[in-house]
């Protein structure tokens, strides 16, 4: 459908440039987008945007640059930087895999920006300082924090996602920013993005008041080169901009599990983007089936898809935008999940840290016995910082970066091989290896240290403390050198012998 | 007994005083500049005085003008005194405090041979095309040939004749003044294909006073070492149109030739965008006479902010951005069309906005709606819109329609769309706007410097003011000697260098350190200390003025 769509739309050009006298033909690019409503097991529901903009061109060559549906801004940037892939997500709220189930796409709290370069870039430690600081720019956020006291290169983790020929971790750049507060000012320009902006399109659904009135919000934006073809022959940039929320179903549903896009988004879904190739819409309806519970999805969807997601085996009710009206009502419905411990070999790799330059990397690969609790612990000295260094709210505590585990979980049930350009978006973010595992990336909660702080007038105290004691000192050694001393005569009189009498005669003693 | 005891108290006494004195010297002679040197803020040394000489600049434009003089263009006794040289020179009035002044240095001569032959031949085209050949002509400088008063080159009612190179031809008169007489008319070629009174305002018009260039007159974009130009095709309504517009040939064909005349002004970057659903800031108005909707021209400043957000910042790079924008209304909303003050709706269906780029409505065929269903398909006739995109592109960069003295025919630009004399009109005015904001820079950062002493001044922040000062007086010498293209780019690297010292950070380091803290933190030690020393000092002060007084006493 997808294909066929694509194929309509561009056929013209092609004609044109073949009577043009065999002009090059234009790069063709295409959108998809992805909505999938997710019941979870504790009855809040999560929402998966992804939309994903697919640009058949090699960005790094050409001098004028002509953009269609691929955003100028972004694109700018990669051949500018000479990218090979730029993941970006900033996340407000923590998954809580325990209560929620294994989430489709995690992202740390906070901001977190890891960049590959292309090899050949010289100095990449330059390009990813300026790439920080235009990204910075571009979404309105604090990247512009991001140095070299912040910034690893992992060696085992954080592997392309893209196609890549070699993996030299010398042109891997990984930061995270715990601190960063993310807000509709980060989400405004991450609308703007998008082809459709919030015009048409399951983009209308995105307001700002409420996907941050959410108990989770991370959106994030995802470019690599992907193949153009099945053979591979050339590459296509792909940018996926992916936005998750979680909705309390207590705020959401007045203490219901009832749940409509309406009540979620306080939107309906009314026309298509006339831009998107694929449009479409899915509800995880799996346990519906199982249990035969009496609850309704509305309207009555057209079509299934069946698939194994994250191991387990998933229904979905698909509702197609291109093709139906409008979706108003469905309901909420229960889903559990399993999962196991894949085998691993072991591996450690450790960066000790260099006060001010660098952080700790501490990179392990290991296999989890079933049904085992394993704990990483890590001692550490509080240190007192510089006076300069302290934020101005020093009592706030120091942000730790949350630790990540990815992990290929083997699968429950085997998941049939299909086309990866045909599969839904939220199953092809992660390649796949084999299907009999999948992929998952958890990321831990940043740790929030208190560091000793000192009092800040204390250097001002201290001065003045010094500077007392100093000129005490002088003060007498000075009087020593300088005065004469010699006996003189008791005066007579004087204010300070009448006082004296005054109270030796109070007292009763004879007076001086 | 007393004696003595009187004697050793003297002696304690002497030996107080000069204990207090000692401690005074040492506090004055060791302690103050210790503590002066420890606490200096290093301030590399500027050169002040020829800053400030900068702002009293004379500036003096040169104009190299070769005329040349054909047999029997004037009399014979006056070629006889050929080859001479003449300077003509001008003052520009200009309410600004750089005095600007234009040289013509007009070099008279006769023709060569191969001149003789081209100036001979049936049509200005041919002629033009082997007087090239034979001479590359350096930027800013002129040629002028002098040819028979009954020569067929140029139609009979034509005095003068300007082409697209940097050549004129001037008709000659058989005359007892011949030599003034053609030497005015040389100078009226020359002005109006070189410096203008308007050109050099139009420049300046940051730096004049607001009154006599006041916002209508045209503000032509800011210099700057290079440009960023994006088109974008605004589609608000991808329901009805399906709009495709063939920017890729457009661009070369067109575009990438002026921009390549262009391109001794700056490095020019070319991209373009279409952005769906980027609607206009004002809702147009209905006109039932017509059946068309239309923008007041009081309307249009409105029009840009809400396109804007979409537009996208430039984030590769920090040069300045010109956008264009073709705009397809929606189909509620077509034909739109813009209106002038008077009512009356512009041909080109277009306007810009000085320094920040143009916009053009482009109406749909009305026709293919009926043939088929939406949305239509829309092919872009880019030949239109180019046209009405170079042409503002031109007056963006400040290139005026250029004003052809009396009887003179003017042959209009080759095909890149800008004659050289014009681009050496452009680079004038660019040399003078960038010594101008040279020198502002460099002014404003000398004030601030001496007014703020707690500024650090580092040695590369010293040597970028050195160099800035040395790139200004280049580029006026090689102004006042004609080299044009060496002024231009000696004044361009007046700006970047100026504006890399006043915006360097590291002129901000100490920038805030008030002396009441300074105070706050000297006082606890220094008043505990300078009070005894003063203190001692003032008595033994007026104990030696005593002593000086007893002996007078006794005589």
């Amino acid at each position: 459908m997808a294909a066929a769509c694509l194929r309509l739309v561009w056929l013209a050009p092609l004609l044109l440039g073949l009577v043009d006298g065999g002009r090059a033909e234009p790069p063709r690019d295409a959108l998809r987008e992805e909505l999938v409503i997710t019941p979870l097991p504790s009855g809040d529901v999560a929402a998966t945007f992804q939309f994903r903009t697919r640009w058949d061109s090699d960005l790094q060559r050409e001098e004028v640059s002509h953009y269609r549906l691929f955003p100028k801004a972004l694109g700018q940037l990669i051949s500018k930087y000479s990218l090979r892939e730029l993941h970006l997500s900033f996340t407000q709220g923590f998954w809580r895999t325990r209560y929620w189930g294994p989430p489709f796409l995690q992202a740390p709290s906070g901001a977190e920006l890891w960049v590959w370069f292309q090899d050949t870039v010289t100095d990449v430690d330059k390009s990813w300082k300026e790439l920080s600081n235009v990204l910075s720019g571009i979404f309105c956020a604090s990247l512009n924090f991001i140095d070299s006291t912040n910034t690893v290169t992992p060696t085992a983790s954080f592997k392309p996602l893209g196609l890549a020929n070699g993996t030299d971790h010398y042109f891997l750049r990984y930061a995270v920013l715990p601190r960063e507060v993310v807000c509709t000012e980060n989400l405004t320009p991450w609308k703007k993005l998008l082809p459709c902006s919030s015009k048409a399109g399951l983009s209308v659904l995105l307001k700002a008041d409420r996907l941050f009135h959410t108990s989770y919000h991370s959106q994030a934006v995802h470019i690599r080169p992907v193949c153009r073809n099945a053979r591979c022959t050339s590459i296509s940039w792909e940018l996926r901009q992916t936005l998750s929320v979680v909705y309390d179903a207590f705020v959401t549903g007045q203490g219901k599990k009832d749940w409509s896009l309406f009540r979620m988004f306080s939107r309906t879904l009314t026309e298509p983007c006339p831009l998107a190739s694929e449009s479409r819409v899915y509800v995880d309806v799996t346990s519906y089936n199982q249990d035969n519970e009496t609850l309704e999805v509305h309207p009555t969807p057209t079509t299934t898809y069946q698939d194994v997601t994250l191991g387990t085996q998933k229904t979905y009710a698909v509702y197609d935008l291109l093709d139906t009206a409008v979706i108003n009502n469905s309901r909420n419905l229960n889903l559990q999940f399993k999962w196991k411990s894949p085998p691993e070999n072991g591996y450690v790799h450790y960066q000790p840290a260099q006060d001010r330059l660098q952080p700790h990397l501490l990179e392990m690969l290991i296999q989890l016995p079933a049904n085992s609790a394993t704990k990483v612990s890590i001692q550490f000295e509080r240190a007192l910082l510089k006076w300069t260094e302290y934020t101005p709210d020093p009592n706030h505590g120091f942000y730790v970066s949350p630790s990540v585990l990815s992990a290929l979980v083997p699968s429950m049930v085997a998941a049939k091989p299909v086309d990866w350009e045909e599969s839904p978006l939220f199953k092809s973010l992660y390649p796949v290896s084999d299907s009999s595992s999948y992929f998952v990336r958890l990321y831990t909660e940043p740790l929030l240290v208190n560091l000793p702080t000192p009092d800040f007038s204390m250097p001002y105290n201290v001065i003045c403390l010094t500077c007392t004691v100093v000129a005490v000192c002088y003060g007498s050694f000075y009087n020593l050198l300088t005065r004469t001393f010699h006996i003189e005569e008791p005066s007579t009189g004087g204010l300070a012998k009448w006082l004296a009498n005054l109270i030796r005669r109070a007292r009763g003693v004879p007076p001086l | 007994m007393a004696a003595p005891g009187v004697a050793a108290t003297d002696l304690e006494v002497v030996r107080g005083k000069r204990a207090a004195l000692f401690f005074a010297a040492v506090a004055i002679l060791l302690g103050l500049p210790l503590w002066w040197k420890t606490t200096e803020t290093y301030r590399a040394p500027l050169p002040y005085s020829q800053i400030s000489g900068l702002n009293a600049l004379q500036l003096r434009l040169m104009v190299p003008v070769t005329v040349v003089f054909t047999r029997e263009s004037v009399p014979l006794d006056d070629q006889e005194k050929l080859p001479f040289t003449v300077v003509q020179e001008r003052e520009i009035p200009l309410k600004y405090k750089m005095k600007i002044k234009c040289l013509f240095q007009k070099a008279y001569r006769r023709a060569l041979e191969h001149e003789e032959a081209a100036l001979s031949l049936g049509s200005m085209q041919e002629a033009e095309t082997m007087l090239a050949k034979s001479q590359k002509q350096a930027e800013g400088s002129l040629t002028v040939y002098v040819i028979s008063e009954h020569s067929s080159l140029l139609p009979q009612d034509m005095m003068s004749y300007i082409g697209p190179e940097r050549t004129a031809v001037v008709r000659g008169i058989m005359h007892r003044e011949a030599l003034n007489i053609v030497g005015h008319q040389v100078i009226q070629v020359a002005q109006a294909m070189s410096l203008t009174e308007d050109v050099l305002a139009a420049a300046l018009s940051d730096h004049l006073p607001e009154d006599k260039w006041s916002s209508d007159k045209r503000r032509p974009l800011k210099s700057s070492l290079g440009y960023e130009i994006t088109f974008s095709l605004l589609n608000p309504d991808p329901k009805s149109h399906d709009v495709h517009w063939d920017i890729e040939g457009a661009v070369q064909r067109y575009v990438q030739p002026f921009l390549s005349a262009l391109s001794a002004v700056g490095n020019f970057s070319v991209d373009s965008q279409i952005l769906y659903y980027a609607v206009l800031g004002v809702n147009p108005r209905f006109d039932p006479a017509s059946s068309s909707y239309y923008l007041a021209a009081h309307s249009l400043p409105h029009v840009i902010n809400p396109v804007e957000s979409r537009l996208g910042s430039s984030a590769a790079s920090l040069y300045p951005v010109l956008n264009f924008l073709l705009y397809v209304p929606e189909l509620a909303h077509s034909p739109l069309y813009i209106q002038d003050k008077d009512g009356a709706p512009v041909a080109t269906n277009a306007f810009h906005s000085p320094r920040w780029g143009g916009i053009m409505i482009y109406n749909v065929d009305p026709t293919v709606y009926n043939a088929s269903e939406l949305p239509v398909r829309v092919e872009v006739e880019m030949v239109r819109v180019m046209e009405v995109f170079l042409a503002q592109l031109r007056l963006l960069f400040g290139i005026a329609q250029p004003q052809m003295p009396p009887k003179c025919l003017f042959s209009g630009p080759k095909s890149e769309g800008l004659t050289t004399w014009e681009l050496d009109q452009l680079l004038w005015a660019r040399s003078v706007e960038n010594l101008a904001t040279a020198t502002t820079t460099l002014t404003s950062l000398a004030q601030l410097l001496g007014k703020i002493s707690n500024i650090v001044i580092k040695d590369d922040v010293a040597s970028e003011v050195y160099s800035a000062v040395a790139a200004v007086q280049k580029a006026a010498e090689e102004l006042a000697s004609g080299h044009l293209a060496s002024a231009f780019i000696a004044s361009q690297e007046a700006v970047t260098s100026s504006e890399r010292a006043f915006f360097d950070p590291s002129l901000l380091h100490l920038l805030y350190f008030p002396d009441d803290q300074k105070f706050a933190i000297y006082i606890p030690l220094f008043l505990p200390m300078a009070v005894p020393i003063l203190l001692s000092l003032v008595k033994i002060f007026l104990e030696t003025r005593k002593s000086w007084k007893k002996p007078e006493k006794i005589d």
